[in-house]
């Protein structure tokens, strides 16, 4: 007779951790799994990804760039500086596998070794500062422990579109060389992929909220200032956040890339006028560096107005601070201009 | 009392503030609102729970320290003898001449002693050795204490032991490969343009790191230990030796395929653990399923009653393991967030259900083979083993709190990984008690103190992982270096402590070779050190830079505060390299097949580690 205990009968055991098992997974991971997949659809205001953005994230995968940099901004309050609202499904609806051999991309992440990449397309849309970055990231963030992509660059061949030369600083070149480096199809590629991370605006307007996880900070006491003036935020903690990878800490931008606001003319004018109108409306109109980008949507009127004032006041520059006020009448006047 | 449990206060303290933990602040475990609690962090009951049981290593680690100084410093000192002296001359100056012919003739009859010519004639002894293996005379060394040595086993199959062995070093092989590799991506935190070799850089490093030791050292090492323990405790031959082959090579092939994979840019998906794209990880699959055949056969023709229970543990991490591996990588419910889903569930089982329950397994066979004494009780392996099942199956998606996942699958995820409380208590508490009254036993074996601090990080990591999962703590450490801490406290300082333990218990009974004792000491210490020194640096500077984070720091700044803990992380990862190496020679030592099959009273035995020692 068969004895029903199953530490005597191991058909009986065998059949129960198994059983027990795959029901448990079947109840906590595929049927969930399944589940949100049937109801998978990206947003209709997400841009699906081009074939070019595609090979981009093979390369993305296949150099392992998920070990250290997340796409997830979760509904907690620090996770702000990654993105304007917290992450939906739907943001990630587009993820499937990526062919025969090789499975849909992880691309949520377990570490934020570097930043979180869900809108880095938003924060740095410069193709010019992801290659330099990506040739050697310490050239434009000397911090950085990323590694360098060398690989992903070459010699400048014949038939290489010349505008894709890569300005790099003599500090980073090999001695001596004078090679003119540019970028391989693949780490174009991955730039495109790159530029196209950005949230997806909510089709009925209303963001899910970030949870409230600590009270809201008391006002720093009004009496510590001018009467009158509002206290302006950290200038150079934004600037290290916001400008700094193009600029420079030390001020002085990149040669050929990023032009400095040290000494600079419109850094140090009297009237900020058109400085903060730069940085309100964007800037490109010399070709010997990259774009800057507008940060009207980006910044409030204090923060941009405490970003100017670190900048005219830093590095031996001689400009006086404006105030928040001042932002806010500029952005009145261009903000009919943008809308056109 | 005190005095009958080995390293009796380490084990204490651990058990007593896990206790106090439960009892005293509930609030860990009803601190699940759906809004975590405000306030300072060092009031949170969780982070406070973390430091109580990082106390506990601390403690454990200082008294492990004390007991052996202290031990160094009395075996170097004379004991003091004046009093005794003293007293020694007023009792025998005024002894009665009776009690003097009392003692005399005690003396005489003390002194007797036989010629050993006697019983027979003075031609030189057959057997030189008779009963005893081994003698020492001056025991209390004061450099190096003499541990216990282990005669080899009987009536071993010299197939079996074979396989076994091949096991054991292709384990460690690419535990020294794997780890080197971890090692040097260590060391890119600290120099990043080290090298500019693409198939050396850190996003192909890391899985090649990850993947080696988890498939290559740890997945082999439990295997071979597997067959020894499923065969010997059922009490028959294993089913297939051929079959234990066959498997080492599909896995061999696996570790060597997929690394080859990874360092040429091919990647599954970038999903943790399961980079190997899917043909590779199928031999690694069929190697398993042939291993499950193997062990399931033995037990199907097992000479008992029962099974003992590590066949339970090794049966069902075999099973889950295929299972888990099929569920990650069918393809049809993987799109959108259905991956993260699975990516959860997969890397969490993966740690739990394979390497965590084999290991246990091992330990309920090799720690009572060990200490020479039963597992202390049957029914607490019984309700570890079933409360494993049950509640580590549900807890995958405690890797995405905060993420766009279901809220429900999150909530369900925290509470169960609270409920690990209840297998992880059992098994510390089954095997501490096992541990109880052999302190003198812990002392005297080199396989032993692996178990122990095993058994030790066992309560601390896994008691940690449950206390991560909660929403204020994730708030302050996910994504940060801390879990990198975790996952090496319980990966190495769980199962590569226990799996060496196990090891050093079996080495040296199937040839007969003992490492030598010193170089096992120097193992322990380097592999316990620099996890320490490796864990700590990386959950202090995880905490800075969480707590960066939530300062609104810019991001830099969390970048370049990590430097010295990166640095001194590198350190420690290069103590517990080093062990490595020796572990290897180590092993090699044991290993090596005797050149002679002949009876061991006709050769010269060989020489002990002590003489080699001695004759330096």
């Amino acid at each position: 007779m068969k004895s029903w205990s199953p530490y005597k009968n191991h058909r009986l055991f065998v059949g129960t951790v198994f059983g027990v098992f795959v029901g448990l997974t079947l109840l906590i991971a595929v049927q969930p799994a399944a589940q949100i997949q049937a109801n998978n659809a990206p947003l209709p205001t997400a841009e699906a990804l081009t074939a070019e953005q595609q090979a981009g994230l093979r390369v993305f995968i296949g150099e392992g760039c998920v070990a250290c940099h997340t796409q997830q901004v979760r509904n907690i309050d620090m996770d702000k500086a990654w993105g304007g609202r917290p992450g939906i499904p739907a943001d990630y609806a587009w993820r499937q596998r990526l062919d025969v051999w090789r499975a849909t991309p992880s691309t949520l992440g377990s570490e934020r070794t570097g930043p979180d990449l869900t809108e880095v397309g938003e924060r740095q849309p410069s193709d010019l500062w992801h290659l330099l970055h990506l040739y050697q990231p310490r050239s434009v963030v000397a911090a950085s422990i990323m590694p360098a992509f060398p690989w992903l660059f070459e010699d400048s061949v014949a038939g290489t579109p010349a505008g894709l030369a890569l300005n790099i600083p003599a500090a980073w070149r090999a001695r001596g060389s004078q090679a003119t480096i540019v970028p391989t199809r693949r780490a174009q590629q991955l730039v495109a992929y790159l530029m196209s991370l950005k949230q997806a605006e909510l089709p009925t307007g209303s963001e899910p909220a970030f949870l409230a996880l600590s009270p809201p900070k008391a006002e720093p006491a009004a009496a510590l200032g001018t009467p009158g003036v509002a206290l302006l935020p950290d200038g150079a903690a934004l600037y290290t956040t916001h400008c700094q990878a193009c600029h420079q800490a030390n001020g002085e931008g990149l040669k050929g890339a990023f032009p400095p606001l040290k000494g600079s003319p419109v850094v140090n004018d009297k009237d900020a006028t058109l400085m903060v109108n730069i940085i309100l409306q964007g800037y490109n109109p010399r070709p010997e560096y990259g774009v800057m980008l507008p940060f009207a949507d980006k910044l409030t009127d204090a923060e941009i107005a405490a970003i100017v004032s670190h900048e005219r006041s830093a590095w031996g520059n001689t400009g006086a601070p404006v105030t928040a006020d001042f932002v806010k009448q500029l952005r009145a006047l261009v903000q009919p201009v943008a809308a056109l | 009392m005190m005095k009958n449990l080995p390293f009796g206060t380490a084990g204490r303290a651990g058990l007593l503030l896990g206790l106090l933990l439960l009892a005293g602040r509930p609030g860990v475990l009803l601190a699940q609102s759906a809004t975590p609690a405000e306030g300072p962090m060092l009031t949170q009951p969780a982070v406070l729970g973390m430091l109580a049981l990082l106390l506990v290593i601390v403690i454990g680690a200082a008294i492990v320290l004390v007991s052996r100084v202290a031990s160094l410093v009395r075996g170097s000192q004379p004991p003091s003898t004046e009093n005794e002296a003293g007293r020694f001359d007023e009792t025998v100056t005024n002894l009665s001449p009776a009690q003097l012919t009392t003692i005399v003739a005690r003396q005489q009859a003390q002194d007797f002693g036989l010629q050993g010519a006697e019983l027979g004639s003075n031609n030189p002894a057959r057997d030189p050795q008779g009963l005893v293996q081994h003698v020492e005379m001056d025991v209390h060394s004061p450099w190096l204490h003499e541990k216990r040595h282990v005669a080899r086993l009987d009536n071993l199959d010299p197939q079996l032991v074979r396989l076994v062995s091949w096991y054991l070093l292709c384990a460690a092989f690419w535990l020294v490969l794997g780890t080197t590799v971890g090692w040097y991506a260590g060391v890119k935190f600290v120099s990043p343009d080290v090298d500019h070799v693409a198939a050396l850089s850190f996003g192909r490093l890391r899985p090649v790191h990850t993947n080696m030791v988890f498939w290559g050292w740890t997945s082999l090492a439990m295997l071979g230990l597997g067959y020894f323990v499923v065969a010997r405790t059922n009490n028959t031959p294993l089913f297939s030796i051929k079959w234990g082959w066959w498997t080492l090579g599909l896995i061999n092939a696996s570790v060597v395929l997929g690394t080859g994979c990874l360092m040429a840019g091919i990647n599954n998906g970038g999903g943790e653990y399961r980079e190997y794209i899917w043909p590779v990880t199928l031999l690694f699959a069929v190697g398993v399923i042939l291993a499950l055949a193997n062990y399931y056969q033995t037990v199907a023709r097992r000479t008992t009653e029962e099974f003992y229970i590590s066949n339970w543990y090794i049966l069902g991490a075999t099973i889950w393991a295929i299972v888990l591996t099929v569920v990650a990588y069918l393809p049809w419910y993987q799109n959108g967030m259905g991956e993260t889903i699975i990516q959860g569930y997969y890397m969490h089982m993966g740690v739990g259900m394979w390497f965590m329950t084999f290991t246990l397994g091992l330990m309920y066979y090799f720690l009572p083979m060990s200490l020479n004494k039963p597992i202390y009780s049957y029914s607490l392996g019984v309700l570890a083993f079933w409360t494993q099942l049950l509640f580590y199956s549900l807890i995958g998606t405690h890797h995405y709190i905060f993420s766009p996942l279901p809220w429900w699958l999150q909530t369900i995820a925290i509470v169960f990984s609270v409920g690990m409380i209840i297998p992880v208590l059992a098994g510390t508490i089954n095997f501490l008690m096992t541990f109880k009254g052999g302190r003198k036993r812990v002392g005297d074996s080199y396989s032993l103190p692996f178990m122990l601090l095993g058994t030790l990080f066992y309560f601390v990591g896994s008691f940690q992982g449950s206390l991560q999962a909660l929403r204020y703590t994730n708030l302050v450490w996910h994504f940060t270096d801390f879990n990198v801490a975790h996952s090496h406290i319980t990966m190495y300082g769980i199962v590569s402590f226990m799996l060496w333990g196990c090891i050093y218990t079996l080495g040296p009974r199937l040839q007969g070779r003992e490492p030598r004792q010193a170089l096992v000491g120097v193992h322990f210490w380097f592999a316990l050190v620099g996890l320490l020194g490796y864990s700590m640096s990386l959950m202090i500077g995880g905490t800075l830079k969480g707590m960066s984070w939530m300062a609104g720091e810019p991001f830099m700044n969390s970048v370049v505060l990590m430097a010295p803990y990166w640095l001194w992380r590198a350190i420690g990862g290069t103590f517990m390299l080093l062990a490595h190496f020796v572990f290897f020679y180590n092993l090699v030592e044991m290993l090596r097949p005797r050149k002679t099959a002949s009876a061991p009273l006709a050769t010269t035995p060989e020489p002990r580690p002590y003489e080699i020692l001695e004759s330096v």
